[in-house]
């Protein structure tokens, strides 16, 4: 009930946001230089004076700055991102189309990150000055200083060139018919490269926070009381340790989640993931705006969504947080 | 261990004459005890002067077609080889080194001025000014920093200026977040108090007093900044959001990124002049923070 | 309370434990002595720093290595000798038949699970029951420890408990097996007044059901007068006098204790003497590393001598079962 109390609350919040995305966005097209309408049309307006005069008329472009704004404002909250004039679709059915393959992109690359991640440091910590410490630390420094297109063209180059085990490119053979079984496994060897590509950067830095945090934790009170308990090395760690060490971990891919989605677009453009981060290059290369602010609201939906998935994480793991905020 | 390690040198006319190790002398025999962080620091010099001085004796545009495409590293008397169109890799790197650092030092001092300022504001003011500037920085960390910069480089036009303001603008929060912590501690310490009650104005106590106590932290995050700073650059370039007159690291690899199998190397080099620059900054910062945190080091 | 004089329970003789630190090896048990009965409790007392806590962790197995090591001497536990078992039989020892509870309530238990969880677990561990029965036990010890309403409280998690509540919940936890000897490592020191003297009335009954050993380990001679049968007092990593806790409390012979005790007000006498002052000891423990090779206590004792420097004291039969390693004891002896 309490943590229902609470997450009405973030919703709230979250709302309050988004509208000031949108707000954010209407005034980031303002204050393009030009001809507004020429803006949102793009290259596929530059021409037709029909569809700038379509265009003023559906923006409202005629009226006054705040009653545009609202309008802008009411018709986004009601999901109407306007219409792409390059694909010639409404936006928001472009933009659901592609959805799909960015969240499982992204949902994987987050838990391989924090798993992976988590394991590193934790099995780091307990011998800090060790050799496997040292290369933990090493990882997390190159992990953490390589552009992550560079990782994915070398992971390619190794996986594919080399080994011959991966496809380069691409989700899914085109002709296999979606939903078979043939379909999803083909799906997750497309899936490999990329998500690991993209947790590269992540593993990197949770192997280093987790590190830091169980070093921390193994000096701990409850830890020496585990042990007096009589239980095992294993237990004390993996029951008394690990837990404790994965909160800061989530706490911070939470926070961190819109960089992870940053990234996400880069990899897709490397593997030509058929998601949101392709479609928005495409849509930039196209200058086709409406599906480029179209997706800059939508990428701070997905963010909001799983900054709340996260916190929910938080609040299980860690009891501490479940009743000391809003008591 | 001791951050003011004095030396009690001689004593003369019954007056105990203390040396203080000066504070920088301490801080560099702090930072040269972490031997990569000073591998690093030269390294980074070599790349600097390399960018700024060697493109002054390479007679060859950058974008000049000088041999067959993908002559492969060696070869033809090529040391890097040459890319798709025929170009040397070897002077693109050394052109792209320019706008690389130049991109990324650019765009990270701006993003450590919005930052330390919403920052610092927040820190010491607290109260409605730190709610609505923690407002702002949680609402730029729910837009995805790269996609929105690419959105302002697309929607404006695609020069290095626009580039770097598009870096700086998405990127402050993490620095604003860290100088609000560090404003928020040490404006409760005695001497900053004791300045308060002296009556020193608000802005002397912020840059006079505050600031430089705060600087250690900052100063490490400045390194780290510079290092993803000219991460971001590369990635926008690479992805053709950047001045396509302008070669740079990340443009290098984009306009050959199709050529990966075919000739790798134009690819993985210009990546790794990439890394090897990030992670020569990277390992600075460390050696900085074991120098202003010599008491962190012993774990 | 069963009292057993003839074999001891538990019999500590000469442990010494070392540690590594940057200035070099510090000794910091040399030469640890003594044993216990059944149902007795020893009260272990001594400033910060004494060694006592790494005795405690000595018997427990627990003194971290590195830097730390066990250099000598032996821990009998019912004859078997806990320095070298293996690590599993220790394991078996640990929460069992030895237990521990710590100084600080506070920190000492695990946030993320429910205290039921913490307790069930050390049962689960030793004695093998269902989760569910572990879970009665966890209630059950949460009763004995006077935890108002513990079939609620075995689901709260440790946050949600007071510091007093805690220590009560590491007390049933180290008691949930029944275990022979029980080791408080300073219980009180992090609790308000009123109910530090509550966890000591909680200790003494819970004795007196279980006949369980208790080695109290504290600086607060309050504490040792009314719990402790017996008393050794630490200083620098050795015990510098040991004897019944009436006989120590009355009739201190060291110089160390005598100004211990001096330090408690209307602890000596009753009705309470009036005293000037309270007093205090000047100076503090000197670094383990830079122990000279005679009596650590010199620098600090009103009463040293010429030979406090050159010779460490040997240990001397002051009374009946009570030794004091101090010259003055030899010069008394000798005259």
């Amino acid at each position: 009930m309490q943590l229902l109390s609470v997450f009405a609350q973030r919703i709230g919040y979250a709302i309050v946001l988004l509208i000031a995305v949108i707000i954010f966005n209407f005034i980031l097209l303002n204050l393009v230089p030009g001809d507004i309408a020429e803006t949102i049309a793009g290259e596929a307006g530059g021409a037709s004076p029909e569809l700038m005069e379509q265009i003023r008329q559906s923006y409202g472009l005629d009226r006054p700055f705040h009653v545009q704004l609202f309008s802008y404002v009411a018709r986004v909250m009601q999901g109407d991102l306007g219409t792409s004039y390059y694909f010639n679709v409404p936006v928001i059915e472009l933009i659901l189309s592609r959805v799909g393959p960015t969240l499982l992109l992204v949902t994987t690359a987050l838990l391989i990150a924090i798993i992976t991640g988590t394991l590193l440091g934790v099995v780091a910590a307990q011998n800090p000055n060790g050799l496997f410490s040292h290369l933990v630390t090493i990882l997390a420094l190159v992990g953490f200083s390589a552009p992550v297109f560079w990782t994915a063209f070398m992971l390619m180059v190794l996986f594919v060139s080399i080994l011959d085990i991966l496809p380069l490119t691409g989700m899914v053979n085109p002709t296999t018919p979606e939903g078979t079984l043939q379909w999803y496994l083909e799906v997750a060897h497309h899936l490999i490269l990329p998500a690991f590509s993209l947790a590269s950067i992540y593993i990197a830095q949770y192997s280093r926070l987790a590190r830091a945090s169980m070093m921390d934790i193994l000096g701990s009170d409850y830890i020496r009381t585990a042990r007096a308990k009589g239980l095992s090395q294993r237990k004390v760690i993996y029951k008394h340790g690990l837990r404790n060490a994965v909160i800061p971990v989530i706490t911070i891919a939470g926070l961190q989640f819109s960089y992870i989605f940053s990234g996400a677009v880069v990899i897709e453009t490397v593997f030509n993931w058929p998601g949101l981060g392709t479609l928005a290059l495409d849509a930039i290369l196209r200058a086709d705006t409406p599906t480029i602010m179209g997706i800059l609201f939508f990428s701070a939906v997905v963010v909001i969504v799983f900054n709340l998935l996260t916190d929910l994480a938080c609040r299980i793991v860690d009891p501490r947080i479940r009743s000391a905020r809003n008591a | 261990m001791a951050s003011q390690s004095a030396s009690v040198s001689e004593v003369r006319d019954g007056k105990t004459k203390v040396e203080v190790e000066r504070p920088i002398v301490e801080f560099l025999r702090m930072y040269v005890r972490n031997m990569a962080a000073v591998v690093a620091f030269f390294v980074f010099m070599i790349i600097i002067l390399a960018a700024v001085f060697l493109p002054m004796f390479v007679a060859v545009d950058p974008f000049e077609i000088v041999w067959l495409p993908i002559t492969p590293p060696g070869q033809e008397g090529f040391l890097l080889g040459t890319d798709n169109l025929g170009r040397s890799m070897a002077v693109q790197i050394l052109y792209g080194a320019r706008t690389s650092l130049a991109v990324g030092g650019a765009a990270a001092a701006i993003t450590l001025v919005i930052g330390l300022l919403i920052g610092s504001l927040a820190g010491y003011y607290r109260g409605w000014v730190d709610e609505v500037l923690m407002r702002v920085t949680e609402f730029f960390q729910v837009l995805p920093p790269l996609l929105l910069s690419m959105v302002l480089v697309a929607l404006f036009s695609p020069t290095l200026e626009t580039v770097v303001f598009a870096i700086g603008v998405v990127s402050w929060t993490g620095v604003a977040r860290l100088a609000r912590a560090e404003f928020m501690r040490i404006r409760e310490l005695e001497y900053v108090k004791a300045a308060r009650s002296i009556g020193s104005k608000d802005g002397r106590i912020i840059w006079r007093v505050i600031l430089p106590n705060a600087l250690p932290p900052l100063i490490v995050t400045a390194a780290l900044t510079v290092g993803a700073a000219i991460l971001f650059e590369a990635a926008l370039s690479f992805l053709g959001l950047s001045d396509p007159n302008v070669m740079s690291w990340g443009k290098i690899m984009g306009d050959n990124r199709d050529y990966l199998l075919e000739a790798p190397w134009t690819v993985i080099f210009p990546g790794l002049a990439i890394f090897v620059t990030v992670l020569t900054i990277n390992l600075i910062g460390d050696g900085l923070n074991d120098a202003f945190n010599p008491k962190l080091r012993e774990r | 309370m069963h009292k057993d004089r003839n074999s001891p329970l538990l019999e500590v003789n000469d442990l010494q434990v070392e540690f590594k630190t940057r200035r070099g090896i510090a000794r910091v048990l040399d030469g640890i002595d003594f044993s216990l009965g059944a149902g007795e409790t020893l009260g272990i007392v001594g400033e910060s720093g004494c060694g006592k806590s790494i005795t405690a962790l000595s018997i427990m197995g627990l003194v971290p290595q590195p830097p730390g090591r066990v250099a000598g001497g032996t821990i009998k536990l019912k004859g078997e000798d806990l320095l070298s078992v293996d690590e599993r039989r220790m394991r078996a020892v640990r929460g069992n038949e030895v237990s521990m509870i710590f100084q600080e309530p506070m920190t000492s238990l695990n946030p993320v699970y429910t205290v039921g969880n913490q307790i069930a677990e050390t049962v689960l561990e030793h004695e093998g029951l269902s989760r569910r029965d572990a879970m009665d036990r966890a209630t059950e010890m949460l009763r004995a420890v006077k935890i108002p309403a513990p079939e609620q409280r075995v689901r709260e998690y440790p946050h949600q408990l007071s510091g007093g509540m805690r220590q009560r919940v590491m007390i049933a936890m180290a008691l949930a097996c029944r275990p022979q000897v029980l080791i408080a490592d300073e219980p009180t020191t992090a609790l308000d007044v009123t109910v530090q003297a509550q966890v000591f009335d909680l200790l003494k009954e819970l004795q007196e059901d279980t006949g369980t050993t208790i080695i109290l380990i504290t600086h607060d001679m309050g504490a040792i007068a009314e719990m402790a049968d017996r008393v050794a007092v630490m200083y620098a990593g050795r015990i510098i006098e040991a004897g019944s806790a009436a006989d120590i409390l009355q009739d201190p012979r060291h110089p160390y204790t005598q100004g211990l005790i001096s330090c408690v007000p209307h602890l000596v006498s009753d009705p309470p003497v009036q005293r000037p002052t309270l007093l205090e000891i000047p100076g503090v423990v000197p670094p383990l590393t830079e122990l000279g090779k005679g009596c650590a206590f010199e620098p600090r004792c009103g009463s040293r001598m010429p030979r406090c420097v050159r010779e460490k004291p040997a240990s001397y039969e002051t009374g009946p079962e009570h030794k004091t390693a101090c010259w003055l004891a030899d010069a008394e002896a000798s005259t």
